[in-house]
């Protein structure tokens, strides 16, 4: 057990992405019924396909009842005390970033995403989403040339209507849980990625989703397609300010990947996760799947997840094509009063398929820390080959780790591999480093990023640094 | 007893030391000094307070001080931190050297060491110098290289965790070593390598207390000083023939030193 005084002296690092832009903004009024839909899909000029998709969508929600199986506890969400469409005003039309409010640019510059020409990020094309809508997307025109698609949801919808109808929803279907049916009805926007045969991205493109506002919810969509033998490594980074009320995320993203096709998706989210008592934070209830249509193809998740005091979320393969390749790289910390329930479901429907599962989960604090995870092998899985590693790392003695392996095989000639640990950072552990001359909070991130390092070797290398930095951003002062 | 060691300003002086952890004391009233250049063994039961000693000098935060003073270079150390006591130059040799896995050896080890050499206001070293440095060092031990790319004593034996205590008293070069038992689990070729390792890095401006059970220890080092602890205090000091003493006649000889006083 931790000295429990030598942690109480360690200085305490607030949130550094707390603060509020203060910036006019059109919000539609709180509620939801088929006419607020009607009126999101009217702002955003949708065609017709898309409306009806919504409406159906949202007459199966109203059928539909909130899961309860999640270990977490919070108090009931008022759906009709949200607000779905909340837009910073900005001229109508934006024909470049000159045009976009500079308060934006400045909040986006806040967060370490400059998105004007001069200061950009060289090596990744960005699209930053400031509540419900797009605010810009960098390196289009050099992307264009390379036939990659990288733009807002909303603007796929206007200029490639027909990839957005067949694949939309194919993936996570509407009526797929309480949370994709909701978001299917009232997404806003989110980005939309379109990799041509046989073409490597040749940088990664990135989304970063801000919510700026109180009381109205986030609901992103992000569609990912990758031809035949095409390949794309894509980031996905999140905060918002600090409220003591409790924003609802809702998000789905889908990918689908065809022949010898390979999509890397990597997320570090950072929502507002609530204060040390558990007031306000993010409610993060997000469905993300990638769909291995193809021969050989390949999605890969990693995440580092860090934010938000409800995390629901489970990164999912199906592996159709023969020889498909599903990877699941997770990240799990909780401190304070956070929960998390995450992990991970591998479809192998296909012969040959194989899946790998590295997930490891850090709970600090009175926080509660759940990996569920589930491995299936179909009939024709023939030859098909899971390997799940689920550890567990406990700090200080009030916080608690759950593992809850869900395994169903219908094909006796396939393989299911499952290992898990669980372990406590000793005192001993830290007094050896520190008789060593290394600082008490060095200690404890050497020994996290140790835990997490099968997963940190995943990252993009700047990800993987940014991602060692915030774990011990986020442990400072509760290590207890 | 007195050397010409003396002329100079002792490195740790212990003074009527008493500890306790949970409220139940373990130390009552230990007294020692050492200067530069001397050697000096701590030999008692299991039991007798001999580990405590050694991590309370190193600042194990579960002991706490209830009398006396350590001071080391003429500064009282009794509230500083482990780490502030590491790099201004204290070295504690651990008897069951931990495993903390996933941290590479390698980078442990060069954290370590920097923070050491950021405190005597030298150069921090960048990967490249300090595998340069590590490789000289590694011969002192002769250990592999191979060993710096595992996790920190993660699947060493008990042989191998001992020469990294080493390594790590190489790399450091303390001002005053405390190795608890580090002859402790080793066989006979492994114990000459620990002790050469030892003697090549002390000099006459270091200090050495060694911790042990065993003669065999003290042939390779000889000391100058023999200590023999028993229920929290030092009953007996003399030179190093005590240990030869004590070796044949065991420590129930020693009992009757506590029944004198």
């Amino acid at each position: 057990m931790v000295n429990e005084n030598l942690v109480k002296d360690v200085v305490k690092e607030p949130y550094k992405y707390g603060f509020v832009t203060d910036i006019e903004t059109e919000k539609i009024e709180k509620g939801l019924n088929e006419d607020i839909i009607k009126l999101i899909s009217q702002k955003k000029e949708e065609p017709k396909f898309l409306l009806n998709f919504r409406l159906k969508a949202f007459k199966k929600w109203q059928k539909m009842k909130e899961p309860d199986w999640a270990a977490l506890g919070y108090k009931k969400i008022d759906y009709q005390d949200i607000i779905y469409y909340s837009a910073p005003k900005q001229k109508e039309k934006i024909s470049s970033l000159d045009e976009v409010d500079p308060k934006l640019l400045e909040t986006f510059d806040k967060l370490g995403i400059p998105l004007t020409e001069q200061k950009k990020l060289t090596n990744v094309a960005v699209d930053a989403v400031f509540d419900s809508v797009s605010i810009a997307t960098t390196f289009r025109e050099e992307l264009a040339e390379h036939g990659v698609i990288f733009c807002s949801i909303s603007e796929a919808v206007k200029n490639h209507p027909d990839l957005i109808e067949k694949y939309l929803g194919t993936v996570v279907p509407s009526s797929d849980n309480y949370f994709a049916a909701l978001n299917s009805a009232v997404f806003s926007d989110g980005s939309f990625v379109y990799i041509p045969k046989g073409v490597t991205c040749p940088m990664d493109l990135s989304s970063y989703f801000r919510i700026n506002s109180g009381d109205s919810g986030q609901f992103e969509r992000t569609l990912i397609i990758a031809e035949e033998s095409s390949s794309v490594s894509y980031l996905e980074g999140c905060t918002a300010p600090m409220f003591d009320t409790n924003t609802l995320h809702a998000a789905v993203v889908e990918l689908i990947a065809l022949d010898d096709a390979s999509i890397k998706y990597s997320t570090v989210q950072n929502w507002y996760a609530g204060d040390e008592e558990g007031i306000g934070g993010i409610f993060n209830f997000v469905t993300k799947r990638g769909k291995c249509l193809g021969k050989r193809s390949k999605i890969s998740w990693s995440q580092v997840e860090t934010g938000s005091a409800i995390t629901w979320k489970y990164p999912s393969c199906l592996l159709l094509g023969e020889e498909s390749i599903g990877e699941f790289y997770s990240v799990a910390l909780t401190n304070n009063l956070q929960q998390a329930d995450t992990g991970t479901k591998m479809i192998h429907i296909g012969p040959k398929t194989k899946s790998t599962i590295v997930s490891k989960g850090i709970s600090a604090g009175n926080s509660k820390n759940s990996y569920r995870g589930l491995v299936k092998m179909g009939t024709k899985a023939k030859g098909s080959r899971n390997y799940s590693q689920c550890d567990s790392m406990l700090i200080g003695d009030q916080a608690s780790a759950n593992t809850f392996p869900y395994i169903k095989s219908q094909q006796p000639n396939s393989e299911i591999e499952h290992e898990a640990s669980t372990c406590r950072i000793s005192e001993d552990q830290l007094f050896y480093l520190q008789s060593r001359g290394i600082e008490f909070e060095e200690a404890v991130s050497m020994m996290v990023s140790g835990f997490c390092r099968d997963v940190f070797n995943q990252l993009p290398m700047e990800f993987a640094a940014e991602a060692d930095k915030l774990l011990a951003l986020k442990l400072e002062g509760s290590v207890g | 007893m007195q050397s010409k060691m003396k002329e100079s300003d002792p490195i740790l002086e212990v003074e009527n030391l008493s500890a306790s952890t949970d409220n139940l004391p373990i130390l009552k009233g230990v007294s020692l000094t050492v200067y530069p250049g001397e050697i000096h063994a701590i030999m008692g039961r299991n039991g007798c307070g001999k580990s405590t000693l050694s991590k309370i000098i190193a600042g194990h935060p579960s002991y706490s001080i209830t009398n006396g003073d350590i001071k080391f270079l003429g500064e009282n150390i009794n509230s500083l931190e482990p780490e502030e006591r590491s790099q201004s130059g204290i070295f504690l040799g651990f008897q069951y050297p931990i495993e903390i896995p996933g941290v590479s050896n390698l980078e442990f080890l060069r954290v370590s060491t920097n923070a050491r050499r950021k405190f005597l206001n030298k150069e921090e070293l960048d990967t490249f110098d300090f595998e340069e440095l590590v490789k000289e060092k590694l011969e002192i031990v002769k250990m592999d290289h191979a060993f710096l790319s595992r996790s920190v004593n993660q699947g060493f034996s008990g042989g191998e965790k001992k020469r990294n205590e080493i390594l790590q008293m190489a790399l450091l070069e303390p001002k005053i070593a405390i190795l608890d038992e580090t002859d402790s689990g080793l066989d006979i070729d492994a114990l000459r390598i620990v002790a050469s390792g030892i003697k090549k890095i002390s000099n006459a401006q270091t200090g050495i207390i060694l911790i042990t059970h065993y003669q065999r220890l003290l042939d390779e080092i000889k000391p100058n000083y023999v200590h023999v602890m028993s229920d929290g205090q030092i009953i007996k000091t003399g030179e190093s023939d005590l240990a030869l003493e004590l070796e044949e006649k065991g420590y129930e000889w020693t009992d009757n030193f506590i029944k004198e006083t």
